[in-house]
């Protein structure tokens, strides 16, 4: 009874190294989230259908090895081929650089190194309160 | 189209978006409830329980494929605790069953106990229901094997697995009692492992204690990270579905027992909160032995019934 947030975290590509998303993981469950863990290795495709059965209210990718501009890419065009409407949210090494081209291809948010829990968690809050006014 | 229509059409957004109108109790729930009842009952329920690590994900993954095989539609509800301080919830059964991540035959969903006592989400017998209209041939429940969620399970699904494997520090005579009456089919997994034997023998060892008392269960031994035993698996549940009728409990009664969950939940709730004046001049009376237990519930029972006075917002 009564609505819990959901988020999807999960890993892309080739990082073979989750310590930094099941933090993440932890710090959302701590703060009431319900957290849907991917693991590691999925695909746009795979992400997507996750998210669209699990009825998320948004998804978070966390990289390590440089890959996020082409699977932040895939991603976004894997979302709107399956016509869904989600709060895209990226973290881990992900240079400052890039901000731009993440805001451009339609990413919600981008935690870079040193993001602080509880404004990693703030900016959470924010992104969801915009998906619920707008559904 | 409506949601419940597109629902009944198999559609698998529409079946999302319904199992979340279902677990946050919205109006739209009771329409889409009310609507599918005649559709249900023709899903094969087949439950998965055990201590965490048994590898009760990794084991459902393989009963999945093996499904698909043999051209069964899939539906899954993974059930992990909520954490009782934040509600939150981490949900990690999908990592173990990325083989089914792009298969349109295959729907996973995972559920949030969301503060049910026994281990069980209060809506998955509802979930159930939705899957079972959505078209799914086969849904499985996973749910971890603690409190009373073993009982649960069995009173849901048409057959029980319950999963074992060595080296939980939860030896088989620990297992909780009554685990062997509601299973089955008890498997003992991890069987690559050198004590797989052991636990399979304390399994039928404790098993023969009480033949006489309780029918023989099959116990399997498999090794779900490499397939072993899956086929095995895969026969014995056939064999006790093809014994009795898909679902077992009509859906009177899961309605019947979904609203003494709730409501259940949200009478604990409202006392353990401490917040509401009425129900805190109650726990006074009682603790002065002014009221007695009786008189004390009668009145918190019309306390909870009262509508709450709207959230003051500044
Ligand atoms: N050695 C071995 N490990 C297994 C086997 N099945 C599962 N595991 C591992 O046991 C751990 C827990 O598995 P999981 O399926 O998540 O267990 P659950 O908590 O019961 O759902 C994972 O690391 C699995 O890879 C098996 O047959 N043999
Ligand atoms: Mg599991």
């Amino acid at each position: 009874m009564g609505k819990h947030h959901r988020i999807l975290l999960a890993k892309m590509g080739l990082d073979c190294h989750d310590t930094g998303i099941v933090i993440i993981a932890q710090l959302l469950r701590d703060h009431g989230y319900e957290v849907i863990y991917l693991g590691l290795h999925n695909s746009a495709e795979a992400v997507v259908r996750a998210a669209l059965q699990e009825n998320v209210d948004a998804v978070g990718i966390s990289f390590l090895s440089g890959q996020h501009m082409t699977q932040m890419r895939l991603l976004m065009e894997a979302l709107s081929r399956h016509q869904l409407d989600l709060p895209v949210l990226c973290g881990g090494v992900v240079p400052r650089d890039d901000a731009d081209a993440l805001a451009k291809l339609g990413v919600a948010e981008v935690f870079f190194p040193g993001t602080l829990g509880p404004d990693l968690i703030e900016r959470v809050g924010r992104v969801l309160e915009r998906q619920d006014h707008a559904a | 189209m409506t949601l419940l229509a597109e629902l009944l059409d198999g559609d698998r957004r529409a079946l999302a978006r319904a199992i979340s109108a279902v677990e946050d109790g919205t109006e739209q729930a009771s329409v889409i409830l009310a609507g599918i009842h005649h559709r249900v009952g023709r899903a094969a329920v087949v439950g998965f329980t055990g201590p965490p690590g048994a590898g009760k994900s990794t084991l459902i993954g393989g009963y999945v494929s093996a499904l698909r095989q043999s051209g069964r539609t899939v539906a899954v509800i993974a059930v992990d605790p909520s954490s009782p301080l934040t509600g939150g919830a981490i949900l990690g059964d999908r990592v173990r069953m990325l083989a089914h991540a792009e298969d349109d035959g295959v729907f996973i969903r995972s559920l949030a106990a969301r503060g049910h006592l026994g281990g069980l989400s209060a809506t998955a017998p509802l979930v159930i229901d939705l899957m079972d209209a959505a078209g799914f041939d086969v849904v499985i429940i996973e749910t971890v094997g603690a409190g009373q969620s073993e009982v649960e399970i069995a009173e849901l699904a048409a057959v029980t697995v319950v999963v074992c494997a060595p080296g939980l520090g939860d030896d088989v005579q620990a297992i909780k009692a009554g685990i062997l009456e509601i299973a089955d089919v008890l498997v003992v997994n991890k069987g690559d492992s050198p004590e797989a034997a052991v636990t399979r023998a304390q399994l039928f060892a404790s098993q023969h204690l009480r033949s006489g008392e309780h029918r023989a269960v099959p116990i399997l031994t498999a090794t779900a990270t490499t397939g072993q035993g899956i086929a095995e698996l895969v026969a014995a549940i056939d064999a006790k579905l093809g014994e009795q009728p898909p679902r077992k409990t009509d859906s009177a009664q899961r309605i019947r027992r979904m609203l003494a969950a709730q409501a259940a939940r949200l009478v604990r709730d409202s006392v353990l909160a401490g917040t509401d004046p009425t129900i805190e001049a109650i726990c006074q009376d009682l603790q002065n032995g002014r009221l007695a237990i009786a008189q004390a519930l009668a009145r918190l029972f019309a306390a909870c019934a009262q509508p709450k006075p709207p959230e003051k917002t500044d």
